[in-house]
């Protein structure tokens, strides 16, 4: 029997990768989108386990919206890179710091 | 199991913004080719019309639909009739701008009208699902304005900055929903209430909920230590973006912040209210601080914007109707003050000149002596000094801070608006005394603009004398609640 804080562990782990994901790296954009697209998952999985642990099906219900959305977001930040390498032939992290800050 | 149909009467305006902006969506591909500006008006009519459907229905009582995941009430009208009046002066500005740097695009007004759609969602929202529709459809159609000028690289670059960073918040705000949730069993805002009252729950699970929570609203709001996209993005996007970008949403952020806090977790005061005081020092430190030595007007906006949250979130360590009402007022106020901040570079901006530098704004007296007035009075008002609004929503969130027993913050917040004086006046400076090196008088890039400059700033002084009605508009609709 898997107890309610393996799975929210496992949430917890999937959340550090993504959190690792989204400020280490140092090289491409694309990373940084599958990072993000890890973290909802992280928070899919913890929902799914709330949900199915109190036997109340709204969270599930709450992980089709995110998932729905999830997909529009990835579409526009891929849009967005197929601007960024039409105007700098590259998608590197380093090469977005015109701006300081 | 049987369906009921749920009452749609509370949210037509919602629906009818939606219909429209579907119907403008379709019709744009055709009207572009023949009448340049159709989607232009076709956009402020169905502004006006929604606004005019929200007066026509006004609400005083609370009115639940939609099995519990949408609420109307008149804290909602309020802020959306603002939203709505805010709006119509953004995309009057932009016409002209995206004309003059040649972007014009009718898409730019659908995905400005779709943010609309998803402010008034997040307004009115009683769930967390609803909560979480609405701002993506705001962020997206966001994300997708700041990189609508495709040979514009640094706008791409701030709209790439500005989508991984709001990606980030949105999912540490749903990580502290997910763990609300497991908390409470309960994803609706009142539910969630009554539920930690009771007392019944996993103290340390919600805890931890509600920091991830209070971080992704920090994020949204562009508090410290999350605002590092706040000046990038303000000054990489085209201005009528930023002009967008740092107004209209802050309303709808305001009015997540107090659907969270304060409908759904009133009973964790003790739990926010230490992590919020930080934020709202941290804000009004960098943001007084750092604009000091900002030299591109954009910029030095973005900054004094996180000085302003600093004082939003003032009104809401109070944590009281009066405070939420102070919190409230102050936020309307922030966003006409920065229609008519932002609205002024947008309309100086012409072709080849973006005129968003400090250097730009010299010797606008000798130029131009009316828009350098109405830039004084604009500068004025964000500076707190009587008797502009901008004073008036300062005083009643000190005050309010005072009452709640926190003056300590208070000589924080007073010390924090006499430094932030500084980088405004220095504007002012320039303005009326540095020599400008070319004397030529300077227009607007059209009389509407003209108009809408005057109309907004002088807004601020004619509040600023009769400031109780607004006051008492605000603190009647949070009592109704």
């Amino acid at each position: 029997m898997i107890a309610l804080s393996d799975y929210l562990i496992f949430g917890a782990v999937l959340f550090m990768i993504s959190m690792a994901g989204i400020f280490l790296n140092r090289k491409n954009v694309i990373v940084l989108l599958m990072a993000i697209e890890l973290l909802l998952l992280a928070v899919n999985t913890n929902l799914v386990a709330f949900s199915h642990y109190l036997n109340d099906v709204t969270g599930q219900i709450f992980v089709f919206f995110i998932l729905t959305v999830a997909a529009a977001e990835a579409a526009i930040g891929l849009a967005i890179i197929v601007l960024v390498f039409r105007n700098r032939k590259s998608i590197n992290v380093d090469d977005l710091g015109s701006l300081k800050g | 199991m049987n369906f009921v149909i749920p009452s749609f009467a509370p949210a037509i305006p919602e629906m009818v913004l939606l219909g429209l902006i579907s119907f403008i969506l379709v019709a744009d591909t055709f009207w572009s080719k023949r009448f340049q500006f159709a989607t232009y008006y076709a956009t402020q009519i169905t502004l006006v019309v929604v606004g005019y459907l929200i007066l026509s229905s006004f609400t005083t009582t609370q009115v639940i639909t939609f099995d519990g995941s949408f609420v109307r009430d008149s804290f909602a009208d309020i802020l959306k009739l603002f939203t709505i009046v805010v709006s119509l002066g953004i995309f009057l500005f932009s016409r002209e701008y995206l004309l003059q740097h040649k972007f014009y695009t009718g898409e730019f007004f659908i995905l400005g009208l779709f943010g609309v759609l998803g402010m008034f969602v997040m307004i009115s929202a009683n769930n967390m699902i609803t909560m979480y529709i609405g701002l993506e459809i705001m962020s997206l159609a966001m994300y997708a304005m700041i990189a609508l000028r495709k040979d514009f690289s640094q706008g791409l670059e701030a709209a790439m900055k500005y989508f991984v960073l709001g990606a980030l918040a949105t999912g540490m705000l749903l990580y502290g929903f997910s763990m609300i949730y497991g908390a409470t069993g309960s994803i609706t805002f009142p539910e969630m209430a009554q539920i930690i009252a009771s007392g019944n729950v996993d103290r340390v699970v919600l805890s931890f909920g509600v920091v991830f929570v209070v971080i992704g609203l920090a994020f949204k709001l562009g508090a410290v230590p999350f605002h590092m996209w706040m000046p990038d993005v303000y000054q990489g996007a085209p201005s009528s973006v930023t002009l967008y970008l740092g107004t209209a949403p802050k309303i709808a952020a305001f009015a997540m912040l107090y659907r969270l806090l304060e409908e759904a977790l009133p009973g964790l005061v003790e739990d926010w209210q230490s992590l919020i005081i930080m934020i709202s020092i941290l804000s009004m430190v960098v943001g007084s601080l750092v604009a000091i030595v900002q030299d591109n007007l954009k910029r030095m906006l973005a900054y004094s914007g996180i000085g302003h949250v600093g004082f939003i979130l003032l009104g809401v360590i109070a944590a009281n109707p009066e405070g939420y009402s102070a919190a409230m007022f102050y936020v309307i106020v922030y966003a006409i003050t920065g229609v008519a901040g932002f609205g002024m570079i947008v309309a100086l901006s012409k072709t080849g000149n973006e005129f968003d530098k400090i250097s730009d704004f010299i010797g606008l007296n000798a130029r131009n002596p009316w828009l350098a007035f109405m830039m004084l009075i604009v500068l004025f008002s964000m500076a707190g000094i009587p008797p502009f609004i901008g004073f008036w929503a300062k005083i009643i969130v000190i005050e309010e801070v005072i009452k709640a027993g926190f003056t300590w913050i208070a000589v924080i917040a007073v010390i924090m608006a006499v430094i932030s004086a500084f980088y405004y006046l220095k504007v002012v400076k320039a303005m009326y005394f540095d020599k400008p090196e070319n004397e030529s008088r300077i227009e607007t890039t059209s009389s509407g603009a003209n108009w809408a400059v005057s109309f907004f700033a002088l807004s601020l002084l004619i509040l600023g004398l009769v400031p109780s009605s607004l006051i008492d508009l605000c603190y009647e609709s949070l009592k109704a609640i």
